[in-house]
Order: structure tokens, then sequence, then C-alpha cells
């Protein structure tokens, strides 16, 4: 009985192990098939200084959004834990990012889009905040910094976007990687926590299929070669922003 | 007629005074609790949102820091264009012009989401915004106006009298193109991304200014027991004209701009014809009873050398600014940005609706606070130096100078 029981042990364990192998040797095709179709982020390491070689974006295949983006929404939503404030209205509850649905008024054509944060190479919020705490890194994420932020709201003047909110409220349960407190203002920040792991922004891996994030300043990352195929439109171009998040089938 | 020697002294100690102040102070009461409330429980006790991310605090700041600029012309006319008959009121309108700029600032501070991280904001400075600019253009007033002060106070500095007038008077005009700019630079809002926001703000600012410190200025003489004659107030009751039409004619380049060009037609034809209470504030508010009405007070010939109308039509100019301010800055917001031109946008979030804005009386509390504290501030300054001439009746003030 007794050499039974190691016998079986020893099945189980050499089938677990051949699994594991299996798994192995298939797992990084499948993760790189995902990056390919999601885009490709390298971790930057930890004590190095963000450096303008690259320059983080994004293009959304609206006609791939079988949602409109409201599951890039929720993702969203999940990963930073606004939206959900409890004394604030609803014209005051944090919306980093939203889907908007769009008619034309002549041709009636419609289609839905999210909209949050564009990361315009030339932002309006970083140039009217008087403290520097609304700012763009280099790598072209613009971000908030909330221990200078001293709440004047005049970068949600200045955005075209209405992609900045007001923290009208104490918080509670916050997530540790995207602090946020009340009196500031917040925004997408495209998941920069995530990108400084080398992990792709939530709401792109929410999408992967309509959605490629990548480096703008490469010419060949996949984002770029997309965006050279099938173009990549801004919302209000002639405002000569130049946004970082681009959008195919607006 | 030769002018009498004109002599500064301070207010006698009254019970008026007492009076005076403990109604001003139950106003700074209410404007600190209002300001503790929204502090402790954040600005959802505020009707300010993530649309209409400025509200009534803000157009009671600026229309404070506006007056505040303006205040100060009454001086500057008679120090920089050498009017004499404006110089004995050079002090009080620069006390004026420094309780109206701190009423107002403390009003913009209080309404900040960390009005605790003040001493960043002036020392992090970032100096492509015009907040920031402004942040060091009021400190600057500030100290420009009370060196203004000094110079006309003690005879030891009386040389830079002048200087010290025509350094104030550039400043301000820099200061209400800042305050103006606010609004002009706002690329993506199409009822302020115009440079005549500048112009616009100065010529309020000369009106509302002018409108307060008529009011200050005869109250502080009737209360005080002190003659303030028809010459002086005349003099201010036309400048006051001028002023109003100088607002009306800036105000209709900027609108049939708007009507004109195709994209600014519609928030445009919101404001001036769709928006509701925008709309009646526009046209009562600001055009019939801001500035038709004392136009009409000032100009009616059965009214003339009449206070009371010409106090009334001050009163009403204050009124027609707020009216004015309360247009742009709110009115300006509850219009929906326009993401994508030529068509119809929706979205759980309010896009492509009118914004609503209801006021808090939390919001006004601590508005009328930075009103009562401007007020607070003249009625001590006047009380412990010699801010106001004895007397400016007729024979002193001399309707033949200059």
């Amino acid at each position: 009985m007794n050499q039974n029981r190691v016998d079986e042990y020893r099945r189980n364990f050499m089938t677990t192990l051949g699994g594991v192998a299996a798994v192995a040797a298939v797992a990084p095709s499948f993760v790189l098939q995902t990056a390919h179709a999601a885009g490709e982020v390298a971790a930057k390491p930890i004590d190095q200084a963000v450096t303008n070689a690259k320059r983080w974006g994004m293009l959304i295949d609206v006609t791939k959004l079988t949602d409109g983006g409201a599951g890039m929404v929720a993702a969203c939503k999940k990963e930073h834990g606004w939206g959900d404030e409890a004394h604030s209205a609803d014209t005051q509850k944090a919306h980093w990012a939203r889907v908007v649905k769009v008619t034309d008024k002549l041709t009636q054509n419609s289609f839905s889009l999210p909209v949050m944060c564009q990361h315009c190479e030339n932002p309006p919020c970083v140039d009217v905040c008087p403290t520097g705490a609304s700012m763009k890194r280099a790598d072209g994420i613009v971000q908030v910094n909330k221990h200078i932020c001293i709440g004047c709201r005049y970068c949600m003047m200045a955005c075209p976007y209405k992609a900045r909110s007001f923290v009208h409220e104490t918080l509670q349960d916050q997530k540790p990687h995207s602090p946020r407190g009340m009196g500031t203002v917040e925004s997408c920040n495209m998941c920069v926590h995530r990108i400084d792991e080398g992990k792709l922004p939530a709401c792109v891996e929410a999408a992967p299929d309509a959605v490629i994030f990548g480096d703008l300043n490469d010419p060949n990352s996949a984002v770029s070669q997309a965006m050279k195929t099938i173009g990549g439109k801004q919302i209000r171009a002639d405002l000569g922003l130049n946004t970082g998040v681009r959008y195919h089938g607006i | 007629m030769a002018s009498q020697a004109i002599i500064f002294r301070e207010t006698k100690d009254s019970k008026g005074f007492y009076i005076l102040l403990a109604v001003l102070g139950a106003f700074l009461a209410l404007g600190a609790l209002a300001f503790f409330h929204a502090e402790h429980h954040g600005h959802h006790v505020t009707g300010m949102n993530n649309q209409v991310v400025w509200g009534l605090p803000h157009v009671f700041a600026i229309g404070l820091i506006v007056a505040a600029s303006g205040a100060l012309n009454v001086g500057s006319i008679g120090t920089v264009f050498g009017k004499k008959i404006y110089q004995p009121m050079g002090r009080l309108s620069a006390l004026l012009a420094i309780s109206l700029l701190v009423g107002g600032l403390i009003v913009l501070v209080l309404d900040l989401g960390h009005p605790d991280r003040l001493i960043i904001a002036m020392t992090t400075y970032n100096f492509k915004s015009i907040f920031a600019w402004n942040i060091i253009l009021y400190n600057g007033f500030l100290a420009l106006s009370a060196v203004y002060i000094w110079t006309m106070m003690d005879r030891k500095v009386k040389k830079f009298y002048k200087l010290a007038g025509v350094a104030a008077f550039t400043w301000r005009l820099i200061l209400t193109t800042g305050t103006g700019s606010i609004f002009g630079f706002l690329v993506a809002r199409d009822f302020y991304n115009s440079a005549v926001m500048a112009p616009l703000f100065i010529v309020m600012s000369f009106a509302m200014g002018l409108a307060v410190f008529i009011l200050v200025l005869h109250f502080a003489y009737s209360w005080t027991g002190r003659t303030l004659g028809d010459v002086v107030m005349n003099r201010l009751r036309y400048l006051l004209a001028v002023f109003i039409g100088g607002v009306l004619l800036l105000e209709g380049a900027r609108h049939f701009t708007g009507l004109y060009i195709a994209q600014k037609a519609g928030v445009e034809n919101f404001i001036l014809f769709e928006g509701g209470i925008y709309t009646q504030l526009f046209w009562i508010g600001q055009i019939l009873l801001g500035s038709l009405l004392p136009l009409s007070l000032i100009f009616c010939r059965k009214l003339a050398n009449n206070r009371v109308a010409l106090l009334l039509a001050a009163l009403f100019t204050i009124v027609g600014g707020f009216a004015q301010l309360y247009v742009i800055l709110i009115g300006g917001q509850a219009y929906p940005l326009v993401l994508f031109p030529g068509a119809e946008v929706s979205s759980d979030y309010f896009d492509g609706a009118i914004n609503a804005y209801a006021p808090s009386i939390w919001e006004l509390m601590l508005g009328l606070g930075g009103v009562a504290l401007a007020l607070v501030m003249v009625t001590i300054g006047v009380k412990v130096l010699r801010f106001l001439p004895d007397s400016l009746s007729d024979a002193v003030a001399d309707p033949h100078s200059k």
C-alpha cells in the first residue's frame, strides 16, 4: 500500500511538472501576442529618471469598441477608485474617464468614445497652474503633483476635455498606488504606476483588441505603425495641443 | 476764490464707529464660519462642482479685486494727471484700494481646496501661469499703494509723491490686465479666449472702483458730520458716466464679435438670448439696472446735484458689475465645453448639457465676509490715521482748480 501511495505521489508530481513545463513553453508566445495587440512597455528601473526619449500614447480604435469604451472606463474606476464619493452630488463626483456619445447634427452619423486626459504635448492645464502642480512628465504623461496642488481649479477651467476632477470631500480606503486627496485636482495619469513597472494602463488592458499603447517617439512601435496605417485623430485638433491619446473611427 | 488749506484728520470716537464695526464684525464671523465649514467638510457643501468649478466666491473675489484697482484711480487722476480737485481724496483712494484687494484675496484664498498651502503658492511659481504672475502683481500692488500713501502723509518723502503715484497707477493697469487675462488665456472656452478681456476688466475696474469710492466717500463724510460738497461729487458723477459708457463699448464689441464668429455664436446666443438666469442677469442686471439706470440718474437734468440719485447710480453700477461678473464667470462655465463642433454630444457626465449651479449659503457668507473685511479695514484706517480731509466743501475743493 505504502509503495502504491509513493508511486501515486510520484505520478502526480511528474504530471504537475509536465504541466508547468508546458505552460512555460506556451506562455511567452501568448504574452507576446497580448503585448503586440495592446502595445509594449518596458519597465523603468526605479533609480532611473524619466527621460523624454519616449513619449507614451495610445491609439483607440472606436470601431472595435463594442461598448463605446465603457469597459475601459470601468477598469479605470476600479484601478484608481474614483467616482464613489459618498457625500458629493453627481456633478461633484470624480470622473477620470467617461463614455461620450457623439452624433453629427447634419449627417446623423453617430459613435461613442471614451474621453479622458488626452495627455497633450502642449497642455493648457500645465500652462495655467500657478504652482507647477499640474505637470507633464518628460515621457509625456500629464498629471497632478498632489503635494503642491493648492486646489485653485484653474487647470479645470483650462482643460478643453473636462478631463479633470476636484475632490470635494474626505476620502477613505484609497488605493495605495493611486493616492487622492480632498481639495486637490486629479485626472487620468495613464496609470503611471503601472507604466513604470512595465505594465499596460488598466484601460488598455481592458480593451486589448481596440487599443494600442506604446511609444509615440519610436516610429517602429506598434502604436506608431498603426497610426501610420490607419491614422490617429485628435479631439479638438484645431486647438493645436498635439494630444497623446489618438482615435480611429471618430 | 482761493481754496482753503486741506486739513486731514482722523474720524472721531463715536458710538457709530463701534456699531459699524459690530455689524461688519458679524459678517466677518459668518465668513469665517463658512470657511471653516467648507474647509472641514470639503467643497461638497458648496454649489460648485466639476463643471462649474468657480462659483459665487470667485464672483465676489474678482469683483473686489477689480474694484480695488479701480478705487486707486481717484488718487491717480490727481497725482499722475495733475487734477488738483482729486488730490485730497488720494489717501482714501489708496486705502480703499488696499482694503478691497485684501478683502478680495481673502475670499479667493479661503476658497482654495488647500488654503493651508498658501505658502506654496507664494514660493513655488510657474511663470507661464498668469495666476502666478497675479500673486506677484497683487503683493506689489499692496506694497506700492502703501508707499503711495506714505508719500502723501509724510512731508519728508513728498518728493517721491509723483513717482509713487505713477508707479502705482502703472502697476494697477498691469494688475487688471492680469486679472482679465485669467479668462482671456483660456484657450478652450469660447466665451473667454479673447484679448479684449484685459481692457474690459480695466474699464470695469474704473467703473466699479469709482462707484465704491463714491459710496464710501459719501458715508464716511455724512456719518462723521463732515462736509462733502457738490463740486467734488459732480466731478465723480460724470466720471462714473464715462466709465459706464466705456464698459458698454467694450462689452458691445465683445458680444458682437462673438455673434459674428460662428465658433463663438453658440455660447453668445446662450448668454444673450437663451440662457435663462444668465440672459436675465445680462439684460436686466448688467445693461438695464447696472448701466442704463445709472446713466439716467446721472444725466437726468432734474436730478442734477441730487446726492441720492448719485448714490443710487453708484450702487446700481456695483450691482451691474457683479451681474456682469456672474454672467462672465458662471454663465461662461454653464455653457458646455465643445468637444466636437457641429455635433450633439451626451454622456453620463453632463457632456452637451447646460451645467447647473446654485450657490450655497456658505459661498454667499464667504463672499460677504470679504466685503466686510474690506470695509472694516477702511473704517479702522480712517479712524487711526489721517486719511480723510476735514472738509471737502465746495469752498475747499475750489471749483476753478483743474
